[in-house]
C-alpha cells in the first residue's frame, strides 16, 4: 500500500489555517471532571494535521507549528492490541514529521526523516500503521528541524489489553513543555555565538564577597580560580531558560494556571510528560505524596516520594491521594530555577493554594566534573595547593588528562579507582573529560540534594513485570558524552553526528550492555528510539530493571543499560535536549537482521 | 531517502551561523582633539572553519579626517577548544601611505577568562610588527560588566613613512562599565590611556602629534 498521497486542493488551502487559543479539550483549564468525560481522539484511525498557526500565550501571540491547530497537540488514546492508521497531513512549507516516543514499532514507521522514512513532503498525507503491543504513557512530537520548540508535541495514553494494575477514580494528563516567542533558529544561533546568551544567573562579583564571608577568602578565592583555570563555568545548568521561556503546563502558563478537579478522597492520577524542548523540571505538589506507579509508560512498584526530576522526554505516572477538601498547587520548576510551571488541584473551581517561591539556582561541584573523589575531599583550597606549573591548562580540560592525574593528583588516593578511559575524538569540541565519573543512579539530581523531603532517584525504580530478557549482556559498548560548551558543540564521543561515518551496529537478538559516560557538565536526558534500556540500578542479575526509553545522565556520571536488540532497522539515538541534537548530539543505531558473528 | 539522510547530517551538526560584532563603537575625548574610534570583528562559518573579518580605525572629529583605518580579511581554524589560529590579510586604508600586511594569529580564551588576540604582520615594505590584545570581564551583576582591556604594540624594525619605530611602538589600556539592556546591545563609558614608546613617540613628535593622552570613552556594543 502506498502511505504517501498528496493533499488535494481544498486540503492544500487549509495551509493558510489558523487557530486561535486552541487548547485541545483535556487541556483545558478547569473545563471537566476527568479524562474519560473529555474529547480526545480515540479509537484506531486518526487524522491528524500540521500546520502553522497562531497561538496566545499570556495573551501574546506567537507562530507555532501546530498538529490539529492545538498546544499541546491532541491526546491520542489508543488501545493495546489495536492496529492503528495515523494519516499525518502537512499543510506547512517545510518538511514535516511525527515520532511516537516510547512506542515499540517497525522501524519504518518509527518517523524520523533520514532514518526511519523520508519525512512527510509539503502538501502530502503520510499513513503510519503500526500493531500497539504495549500499555502506558507515551507522547509523540515532530523530528524535523526545530519544530518540536514550536508547539508540535501531544500526549498518548495506551489502555492496557488487560486490567491496569493502578487504581484510580479520575486521571489527568500532564504536558510540561517551554514556550518561546523567539524563531528557534535564532534561538540556536544565538547560543553559537553567545553560549550563556540565556544565563541571568551567573555569579557576580557580589556572589564572590557572600562567599568571601561564609568561607574566607582563600577558600573563595582559590574556588573562583579553579573554575577559571579550566574556563568552566559552576553556573551553568541551563542553556536556554526563563530569560525566554514561558514555561507550560497543558499549553497553559503560569499565569493561566491550568485546574483539575479532583473529589477528597479520590485516588487521582497525573500523567506526567514532559514535552519541552529544553528543559528539565522538578516537579512537587506541596502537602500530597505522590505515588509513581509508572515511568517511561511501563509499571514499576509503587514507590512514594514527596518531590522527583522529569528529564526531557521522560513520564512519569503518579497517584495522590488528596483527602481534605483545600486547593494544591503542583510546581514545576525548571532546574535552573529560572521559571516554572504550575496547575492547581482543587476541589472546586476558584478555590487556590500558594505558589512557592523559586529555590535558588544550584551550583556544579565538583563531582560534576568527574574529579577523583579523594580530591573533593582535598577541598577547594588544596586544589589550588597543586603545582600548576606541572599542569598543561590549554591540554587540561576538566581534569582530565593521564598528565594531570599522575603527576599533579599523587596525593589523590588514585589506587582505589580505575582510571576511565577516553579513546574517543578530542579536539576543539571536547572540552571536558571526566576522568573519574561516578555511578549517580542513586542521587539525587543538583539543586535537590538538601531539600528537606523525599525526592526520587532512579534506584528507587523497580520493574512491576519480570524484565522480558533476563540475559547477561554479551557485549559492552562505552558511549561518551562529549562538548565545549564555550562553541556550543556537543556530540557523542568527541564526534558531531554530521561527522559521523557510520552507524552503531547492533545485531539481531544480542543483549547488549550501553555504557554512557558524561564528560560534560550538564545532564543529558539520552533516547534510544525502538528499544528500552534494562537500567543497570543495582545486580546484574536483577531481573526486575526498571525499563525506559529516555534517562538522564548527570554530569560527571557513568551509568549503563541493557538493551535487547530485538528490533531490527535503523534507529535514532540522541540527547533529547533539542539543541544539544540540533548541534550534533546523535547517532543512528542499526540493528542488523543477522545474528553476531560468533 | 538519500537525500533526507543527507539533510539529517547537515541539520545535526554543520549549520553555518554569522557573527556581527561591533566591540568598541566610541568617543574619544583625547584631550581637546576628540575621537571616534572603533573595533568590529564578525564571522561566517561552522564550528571548526570560519571566514573571519576585523576592522578597526580612529576618526578625528574635528578634522575630519581618518587618522587610521583597517580591514583584515583573515581564514579562521579552530585548532583547540579554546583557540583559533587566524591567518589571511590586512589592509591600512589610514594612515598614509597606506600599507598591505601578511597576518598570522591567534585568538582564543584563555585560561582564567582572558580573552586574548595576538597578531603578527609583515607588511608589503617588508617590515614586521605584532600586536596584542587582552581583555576581561567582571560581572558586577547580571548586566553590568567591568572590562579592562590592554592592547600593546610593537615592531621589529622601523617603517617611518607611518610614524612605526622598533621595539615596543604604542599601548593603550582601558576601563569600561557596561550594561547590557540585552545582551546584543550595550552602552558603556569608560577611560582609556594611550602612549607611544620609544622612536614611534619620537616621530609622532616630529610630526607635531601628542601621542600620549587619557580620554573618557562613551560608546556602545552591539552584536547579531
Amino acid at each position: 500500500m502506498d502511505r504517501r498521497r498528496f493533499l488535494t486542493g481544498t486540503a492544500v488551502a487549509g495551509g493558510a489555517l489558523t487557530f486561535q487559543a486552541a487548547l485541545p479539550a483535556w487541556a483545558r483549564s478547569g473545563s471537566g471532571t476527568d479524562l474519560s468525560g473529555m474529547k480526545t481522539l480515540s479509537g484506531s484511525r486518526f487524522d491528524l494535521q500540521v500546520a502553522a498557526a497562531k497561538h496566545l500565550i499570556d495573551g501574546k501571540q506567537g507562530r507555532g507549528v501546530l498538529v490539529n491547530g492545538q498546544l499541546p497537540a491532541p491526546l491520542l488514546r489508543w488501545r493495546e492490541g489495536d492496529e492503528l492508521s495515523i494519516n499525518v497531513a502537512n499543510h506547512l512549507k517545510t518538511d514535516t514529521s511525527i515520532h511516537w516516543h516510547g512506542i515499540l514499532l517497525p522501524f519504518h514507521m518509527d518517523g524520523v526523516p533520514g532514518v526511519s522514512f523520508p519525512g512527510i513532503k509539503p502538501g502530502e498525507i503520510f499513513t503510519y500503521e503500526f500493531p500497539l503491543i504495549q500499555a502506558g504513557t507515551y507522547w509523540y512530537h515532530s523530528h524535523s528541524g526545530l519544530q518540536e520548540q514550536l508547539g508540535h508535541y501531544g500526549p498518548i495514553i495506551v489502555e492496557p489489553q488487560g486490567s491496569d494494575p493502578v487504581t484510580y477514580d479520575r486521571e489527568y494528563v500532564i504536558v510540561l513543555s517551554d514556550w518561546t516567542f523567539e524563531d528557534p533558529h535564532r534561538v540556536f544561533a544565538k547560543l553559537k555565538k553567545m553560549s550563556h546568551y540565556y544565563n541571568f544567573q551567573q555569579r557576580t562579583v557580589a556572589d564572590f564577597f557572600d562567599d568571601v564571608q561564609a568561607e574566607g577568602f582563600d577558600r573563595a578565592l582559590s574556588e573562583r580560580l579553579m573554575w577559571g583555570a579550566m574556563r568552566m563555568n559552576p553556573a551553568d545548568i541551563a542553556d536556554v531558560t526563563g530569560a525566554t521561556y514561558t514555561y507550560l503546563l497543558n499549553g497553559h502558563s503560569p499565569a493561566e494556571n491550568w485546574t483539575g478537579l479532583f473529589t477528597p478522597g479520590e485516588r487521582v492520577r497525573l500523567r506526567f510528560i514532559n514535552a519541552a524542548a529544553m528543559s528539565i523540571f522538578n516537579v512537587r505538589i506541596p502537602g500530597l505524596p505522590m505515588t509513581v506507579v509508572q515511568a517511561d509508560g511501563l509499571n514499576v512498584e509503587p514507590v512514594e516520594t514527596d518531590e522527583f526530576q522529569i528529564g526531557v522526554a521522560e513520564t512519569f505516572d503518579i497517584v495522590v491521594r488528596p483527602t481534605a477538601r483545600q486547593a494544591y498547587t503542583l510546581m514545576a520548576e525548571s532546574n535552573d530555577r529560572s521559571g516554572f510551571a504550575r496547575a492547581t488541584l482543587t476541589p472546586e473551581l476558584g478555590m487556590g493554594a500558594p505558589v512557592p517561591n523559586l529555590r535558588p539556582r544550584p551550583t556544579l561541584t565538583m563531582k560534576d566534573m568527574a574529579m577523583d573523589h579523594s580530591a573533593h575531599q582535598m577541598g577547594r583550597s588544596s586544589m589550588l595547593g597543586m603545582d600548576h606549573s606541572t599542569m598543561d591548562h590549554s591540554r587540561m580540560g576538566r581534569m582530565g588528562h593521564g598528565e594531570m592525574d599522575r603527576s599533579a593528583m599523587t596525593n589523590g588516593n588514585h589506587a582505589k579507582h580505575k582510571a576511565q578511559t577516553h579513546h574517543h575524538a578530542k579536539g576543539p569540541g571536547v572540552v571536558g573529560l571526566a576522568m573519574n565519573p561516578t555511578h549517580r543512579l542513586g542521587e539525587r539530581p543538583a539543586g535537590l540534594e538538601d531539600v528537606p523531603h523525599r525526592v526520587l532517584v532512579y534506584t528507587d525504580l523497580r520493574a512491576l513485570d519480570r524484565n522480558p530478557d533476563v540475559r547477561a549482556p554479551e557485549r559492552e559498548l562505552e558511549l561518551h558524552l562529549t562538548s565545549n560548551m564555550e562553541r556550543y558543540m556537543w556530540s557523542f564521543d568527541g564526534v558531531k553526528f554530521s561527522e559521523v561515518d557510520g552507524p552503531i551496529i547492533f545485531y539481531k537478538d544480542e543483549r547488549v550492555r550501553l555504557t554512557l559516560v558524561n564528560d560534560t557538565m550538564m545532564p543529558h536526558p539520552i533516547h534510544l528510539h525502538g528499544m528500552f534500556f534494562d537500567v543497570v540500578t543495582g545486580a546484574t542479575s536483577d531481573a526486575y530493571k526498571p525499563r525506559k526509553h529516555t534517562i538522564v545522565a548527570k554530569p560527571g556520571e557513568k551509568l549503563s543499560v541493557d538493551i535487547t536488540a530485538d528490533a531490527p532497522g535503523d534507529w535514532s539515538f540522541h540527547c533529547h535536549l533539542l539543541y544539544h541534537m540540533h548541534a550534533g548530539m546523535m547517532r543512528v543505531v542499526s540493528v542488523l537482521d543477522e545474528k553476531a558473528p560468533a | 531517502m538519500a537525500e533526507a539522510r543527507a539533510a539529517l547530517k547537515k541539520g545535526h551538526g554543520s549549520q553555518v551561523n554569522t557573527l556581527i560584532l561591533g566591540e568598541r563603537f566610541e568617543y574619544q575625548s583625547n584631550d581637546n582633539d576628540p575621537l571616534t574610534v572603533w573595533e568590529a570583528q564578525g564571522w561566517v562559518g561552522g564550528d571548526i572553519q570560519k571566514l573571519w573579518f576585523k576592522t578597526e580605525g580612529e576618526y578625528e572629529t574635528e578634522k575630519g579626517q581618518f587618522e587610521e583605518a583597517e580591514v583584515q580579511a583573515l581564514y579562521s581554524r579552530a585548532i583547540s577548544p579554546f583557540w583559533d589560529l587566524q591567518a589571511g590579510i590586512r589592509h591600512d586604508l589610514k594612515p598614509d601611505p597606506s600599507r598591505s600586511y601578511a597576518v598570522i594569529g591567534a585568538q582564543g580564551v584563555a585560561p582564567y577568562w582572558f580573552e586574548l588576540d595576538g597578531q603578527l604582520f609583515l607588511s608589503n615594505e617588508g617590515d614586521i610588527s605584532a600586536r596584542l590584545e587582552a581583555e576581561y570581564e567582571l560581572r558586577l551583576t547580571q548586566r553590568l560588566m567591568l572590562q579592562p582591556r590592554i592592547e600593546l604594540n610593537g615592531a621589529f624594525s622601523d617603517d617611518d613613512e607611518i610614524g612605526v619605530g622598533s621595539g615596543l611602538s604604542t599601548a593603550a589600556a582601558g576601563l569600561r562599565l557596561r550594561y547590557e539592556i540585552t545582551r546584543q546591545f550595550a552602552p558603556y563609558i569608560g577611560v582609556s590611556c594611550n602612549r607611544a614608546f620609544g622612536k614611534t613617540k619620537d616621530l609622532a613628535r616630529a610630526d607635531g602629534k601628542d601621542s600620549d593622552h587619557v580620554s573618557w570613552v562613551a560608546g556602545i556594543r552591539f552584536w547579531f
